[in-house]
């Protein structure tokens, strides 16, 4: 018997994604984005987004079932992101795939958005190893999570409690003069500077602060604070220091977590996903770290890590694969969905 | 021909399947009007598998989609323009979109709905039902609105009129779709009339974080 062919729906911020895959192989990937849109706005502007997700769904659809080679009828299940995300642009994938769910008659999977970026390793690395500790870092979202069982039980151990490391960057690049996302740009940056040169702090990183927890709004602003004190002083900023050692406060920060995490729970298998996990400094030091402390490292493609319709199809297949039964008729969004709650 | 028709431009989603006869001359076969206020996204699909199992048929029947397209809120209004794209994508049927305003009431009339924010959406109609004016936006107050109003009556104080209550029927669906139902292959896209832009001003330049 082939693997089932799952289809799936990602539209939680401003990537329209549709993604098809059998089993754990990746048949297409297709992104529509309005990142060029929201530019001028420093930030995602959610009605935009929304308006953006609507009028590229069904193309969008298109292009990935002829990437896939395959035609509506062969789908077996179809699988969309339910949450967490922004409610407007949630419900535009949400709606679209119940109206696909129902047209060619195939049970539908409402997942978690968090999860789906675990899933999406599968795709280039196989199985994934259970329990697994993943870090997602991006522009929404910042978390550590165990996951004994992908398809049923993923648990939190910790979380950013201000702004999510994307939003740092993009804060931070605005400070450079640089364009939003500021990722990339900062990344580059980064390359020509020294990530010594500023000592910047590493929020939540005392002896008596959640251990697992990670915070960037004081890195932000020290990093601002900095930059501003230089121009008033009417001296030049480094622009490729302060990248750097911003970069490398967040680099820092985040794989020390993630590897005290495994310890802790003796889990010896780390993944990462989301946006920021494209970030040249993060993986290397994720590497250097896991490979002293015999933590085998997973890293998705950057094209992988970033939202899109594959990372749900890799999880809707999961939980076909699994036996977990689909979601109901009135299934719904959930802007802020625990990630406890694999798929409902 | 067998008719899908639904909206969700207003608090009351409204689906229903209906038979246009060569002659223009619809008969609804099934209807719902469900008062789901922000849960069009939960209850739409459940909703459409009703009057399609009310009327007897499936989805593989259906020869056309016509969905509303607003104006009305806009998270509410997108939930059935994409239902409604990608239900006739995926049966390869063509979709029509109309005015949502023009399914509501009938004759010479002024149409309001809920637009938020203090504000209605509005269209005129001729005494042939035509559209003379409008979809609009506007302040209750300052609207001018003349004619025998009809639509949302919660706004009959502010309007200084009358307003008939009405919503939007899958017959007044069918019945402003006409057009491009005697010719599906007329229809255009489905894109939502919007009629306001999205809320978002570029910032205008970065707030400092030091008070200096
Ligand atoms: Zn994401």
């Amino acid at each position: 018997m082939t693997e089932p062919l799952v289809i799936g729906f990602e539209t939680s911020c401003d990537e329209t994604g549709v993604g098809v895959v059998r089993g754990h192989t990746l048949l297409a990937d297709a992104l529509a984005t309005s990142v060029a849109e929201h530019e001028r706005f420093g930030g995602v502007v959610p009605e935009i987004a929304s308006r953006a997700h609507l009028e590229a769904m069904v193309p969008t659809v298109h292009r990935a079932l002829a990437e896939a080679g395959v035609a509506p009828s062969d789908v077996d299940a179809v699988a969309v992101t339910a949450g967490p995300g922004l409610t407007g642009a949630l419900l535009v994938g949400l709606a679209a795939a119940k109206a696909y769910a129902l047209a060619l008659d195939k049970p539908l999977y409402g997942v978690n958005h968090l999860a789906a970026h675990v899933a999406v390793d599968e795709l280039q690395h196989g199985r994934l190893a259970e329990p697994s500790l993943a870090l997602l870092v991006s522009g929404g979202h910042s978390s550590l999570l165990l996951v004994p069982d992908l398809a049923r039980e993923v648990t939190p151990l910790g979380r950013t409690i201000d702004d999510a490391a994307g939003e740092a960057f993009d804060k931070v690049a605005r400070v450079l003069g640089m364009p939003f996302p500021g990722g990339p740009p900062i990344d580059r940056a980064a390359r020509e500077g020294d990530p010594a040169a500023i000592d910047f702090p590493r929020g939540l990183t005392g002896p008596r602060d959640a251990p697992y927890d990670v915070s960037f709004s004081g890195l932000k602003t020290a990093v601002a604070r900095w930059v501003e004190a230089r121009r008033r002083a009417g001296e030049p900023v480094p622009v490729a220091d302060v990248a750097a050692s911003f970069q490398e406060a967040v680099a820092d920060v985040l794989t020390a977590k993630a590897v005290r995490a495994c310890r802790d729970h003796g889990v010896d298998h780390l993944v990462l996903g989301g946006g920021v996990a494209a970030n040249s400094r993060l993986r290397a030091l994720a590497e250097e770290r896991c490979a002293a402390a015999g933590i085998v490292l997973r890293v998705p493609s950057p094209r992988l890590c970033t939202d899109n319709g594959a990372m749900v199809a890799a999880l809707g297949s999961r939980l076909v694969a699994a036996g977990v039964a689909p979601s109901a008729p009135d299934l719904g969004a959930d802007s802020s969905l625990p990630v406890e709650t694999v798929s409902r | 021909m067998l008719v899908l028709a639904l909206d969700t431009a207003t608090p009351t989603l409204v689906a229903g399947v209906a038979r246009r006869s060569a002659a223009g001359d619809a008969e609804v076969l099934a209807e719902r009007a469900v008062p789901s206020g922000n849960r069009h996204a939960e209850l739409l699909v459940p909703t459409v598998r009703e009057v399609l199992a009310a009327a007897g048929l499936a989805l593989a029947d259906v020869d056309v989609v016509v969905a509303g397209l607003g104006p009305g809120p806009f998270t509410g209004l997108r939930v059935g323009v994409v239902t409604a794209a990608a239900l006739a994508d995926a049966r390869g049927v063509p979709a029509v979109g109309v005015c949502s305003l023009d399914a509501v009431g009938s004759g010479a009339r002024t149409v309001v709905t809920d637009a938020r924010r203090r504000e209605v959406y509005w269209a005129a109609y001729d005494a042939e039902g035509a559209r003379v004016d409008g979809p609009g936006v506007v302040r209750p107050e300052e609207a001018g609105l003349t004619g025998p109003l009809v639509g949302d009556p919660r706004f009959a104080e502010r309007l200084g009129a009358p307003v008939e209550p009405a919503e939007v029927t899958t017959a007044g669906l069918l019945h402003a779709a006409a057009g491009p139902l005697a010719d599906p292959s007329s229809a255009g896209p489905l894109v939502p009339l919007y009629l306001r832009r999205p809320d978002a001003v570029p910032p205008t330049s970065f707030k400092p974080v030091t008070t200096a």
